[in-house]
């Protein structure tokens, strides 16, 4: 079987350090730390448990900039097969459906016998969910998406649970198709020694000693005006930061006095019975 | 004529989903300013019923795919059946609620027409945009947090129409339905092939919602600062005790403090609630979109800095250790 996973490098909005805010009260976004986006941790995770199970080729793909390639490196110490970074000038400023062009280009030219595509949910720099679905449309195979288990592989088809808005759904997919996982589905491995000796060199430069392989444009044969601000239908119009407003405020003190006071008052307002 | 604007509206057979009546609501304000009419897309197995709520809510023409095979929603069938319904339509603007639904079923459609999408938007005007020396007038101006809610972003989709965004639920205003209105129906029936059955539902499990924050008139809510699960269990005698819903930030729910349904924010629950107590919440903006237009927000945090005081009408600097039970303690000693 096998199975190709899409990870993204992210900016680390979760943790935003001190030092990252500027003094108008926005943020810095340089400031923030590169990492690992979580629920395409959870993906990779769900990848390796098949492989555990049913002997699977595990392909990582990512697409970003050269220091993307630590992903990839994490990815190879958890256990991952291959890995391969599209890198290209011309893909910055994709939207998301530009970016699942340039992806769906990717496992095509990668790996076209795929039997399983899995991403994370969402990013935690869009939150936006879109690319997986706009992947699984591309390459013209089913997707299911909000993934919370999976059951089982039997007869080509995989069982798996997924969160719906009110509850949760069983269901079952022939394969291939695309699947994307919430950060309940598992619990991602930490990278294992062996792995970490051995892929400890794996680099892109030309002379590395493993070398992760970069591809671009040209590689996978995405045209230049498919991808990038060109290709991308949406427009960022503008961006604000984030400036929070004072509003009036009124101090209550932190003992039983203030709080007295403090439920006088909202009785008295009819606020609270 | 003009291109119309088209609400995907969602359903589950006996009820129609509160965030596509929200969606109607806004597209009845977008249809007076762009002039033109306001079409439903509808599909399930029991259409029928909602016919006439969605005229009250404005609707002119509603397009109906009714028919077993759409029972549930599933991917591929829907977006065959959405994407037919477009054809017809003809529509400049799509929108859909940002649900597991329409978060799923937006982009499958959004790709296969080759249009932009904007997902999880807390707001949406028309404006012209210029770009390149070029005008482009009356578009769909899509605003959304990103970058963890740092940032508000205005998106704009000039070229590869139709304009597409899925929206929050319990952002936009619901309006009034007006039951002496009248529209049309068209009835659109889609042939299914076996590509498009490849996905089986084998079993559905409803859980009950036990937190109701959108109905709540008050709420308890704790962040990262409450420090504990023990913590929130003392925040949910409190909440009792003065008929309130306990909230959560997200930093609280994934500490693991409360589960996932009670959490308020970008990507929880957008709430609008009288009062709005916020124990050891920082006030990051993920959370602020989601509580900021609540009526009284009384912020109890130990870092008189927190930026949840800026917007707080009430401000407790105390560590929620002490707090929590004096409230409860107070409270109950005035009688109550």
């Amino acid at each position: 079987m096998k199975i190709v996973v899409l990870v993204k490098q992210v900016p680390d909005t979760k943790n935003v350090p001190e030092n990252a805010m500027k003094e108008d009260g926005t943020l810095n976004r340089q400031a923030l730390e590169a990492i690992f986006n979580p629920e395409d941790l959870n993906a990779l995770e769900l990848a390796l448990e098949i492989k555990d199970r049913y002997q699977a080729e595990v392909t990582v793909i990512s697409m970003g900039p050269p220091n993307a390639k630590e992903i990839l490196k994490d990815s190879l110490y958890r256990g991952a097969d291959k890995v391969v970074l599209i890198s290209d000038r011309k893909l910055a400023g994709s939207d998301t459906l530009a970016t699942s062009i340039a992806l769906a280009g990717a496992i095509r030219y990668c790996e076209p016998d795929f039997d399983i595509v899995i991403c994370g949910r969402q990013a935690i720099d869009g939150d936006t969910a879109q690319v997986g679905p706009q992947i699984a449309e591309k390459l013209n195979i089913p997707q299911i998406t909000y993934t919370i288990n999976m059951d089982r592989i039997e007869n080509n088809h995989i069982f798996v649970s997924r969160e719906t808005d009110n509850g949760i759904e069983m269901v079952k997919g022939e394969l291939p198709l695309l699947l994307t996982i919430t950060k309940e589905a598992n619990i991602p491995r930490l990278e294992n020694i062996k792995f970490l000796m051995k892929y400890k060199r794996a680099d892109i430069k030309e002379n590395a000693k493993i070398k992760i392989p970069i591809l671009g444009l040209n590689e996978i044969g995405i045209e230049e005006d498919m991808v990038g601000l060109n290709g991308s239908p949406t427009k960022v119009k503008n961006i604000e930061s984030v400036v929070i407003t004072k509003k009036y405020i009124k101090n209550y003190s932190p003992d039983e006095k203030g709080v007295f006071a403090l439920f006088e008052d909202l009785v008295k307002k009819h606020l609270v019975e | 004529m003009k291109k119309s604007i088209l609400i995907f509206i969602e359903n589950n057979g006996e009820s129609i989903q509160d965030v596509s009546l929200e969606l109607l609501s806004k597209g009845n304000e977008l249809k007076k300013k762009l002039d033109t009419e306001l079409h439903a897309a509808i599909i399930g197995d029991n259409n029928t019923e909602f016919y006439g709520k969605l005229y009250a809510f404005g609707v002119d023409i509603i397009y109906s795919v009714n028919d077993g095979e759409f029972k549930e929603f599933k991917t591929l069938p829907y977006t065959k059946a959405m994407l037919k319904i477009i054809k017809e339509s003809n529509p400049q603007i799509i929108l859909y609620g940002a649900t597991n639904i329409g978060r799923d079923l937006a982009p499958r459609i959004a790709s296969s027409l080759k249009c932009g999408l904007t997902a999880d938007c807390t707001d949406l005007r028309i404006g012209d945009f210029e770009y390149m020396k070029k005008t482009w007038r009356n578009l769909l101006y899509q605003i959304r947090p990103a970058w963890g809610g740092n940032i508000i972003a205005t998106i704009v989709n000039p070229e590869m129409h139709p304009q597409m965004a899925t929206v929050r639920e319990g952002v936009m205003h619901m309006i009034e339905p007006d039951y002496s209105l009248k529209g049309k129906v068209v009835e659109v029936s889609v042939k299914l092939s076996d590509e498009e059955k490849k996905i089986t539902i084998l079993k559905k499990i409803i859980k009950e919602k036990t937190v109701d924050l959108k109905g709540a008139n008050i709420i308890v809510s704790g962040g990262a600062g409450m420090g504990s699960k023990g913590n929130f269990s003392k925040m949910f005698e409190f909440a009792k005790l003065i008929k309130a819903e306990v909230g959560a930030s997200r930093a609280a729910v994934d500490f693991g403090f409360i589960s996932k349904d009670h959490q308020v924010g970008q990507t929880g629950t957008v709430v609008k609630p009288r009062v709005y107590f916020a124990f050891g919440i920082s006030g990051a903006v993920q959370h602020r979109v989601g509580m900021e237009n609540s009526g009284t927000i009384i912020a109890i945090n130990s870092d008189p800095d927190a930026p949840i005081f800026d917007i707080a009408h009430i401000k407790i600097v105390g560590d929620i250790n002490t707090m929590l039970p004096l409230m409860i303690k107070t409270y109950k000693e005035m009688g109550k």
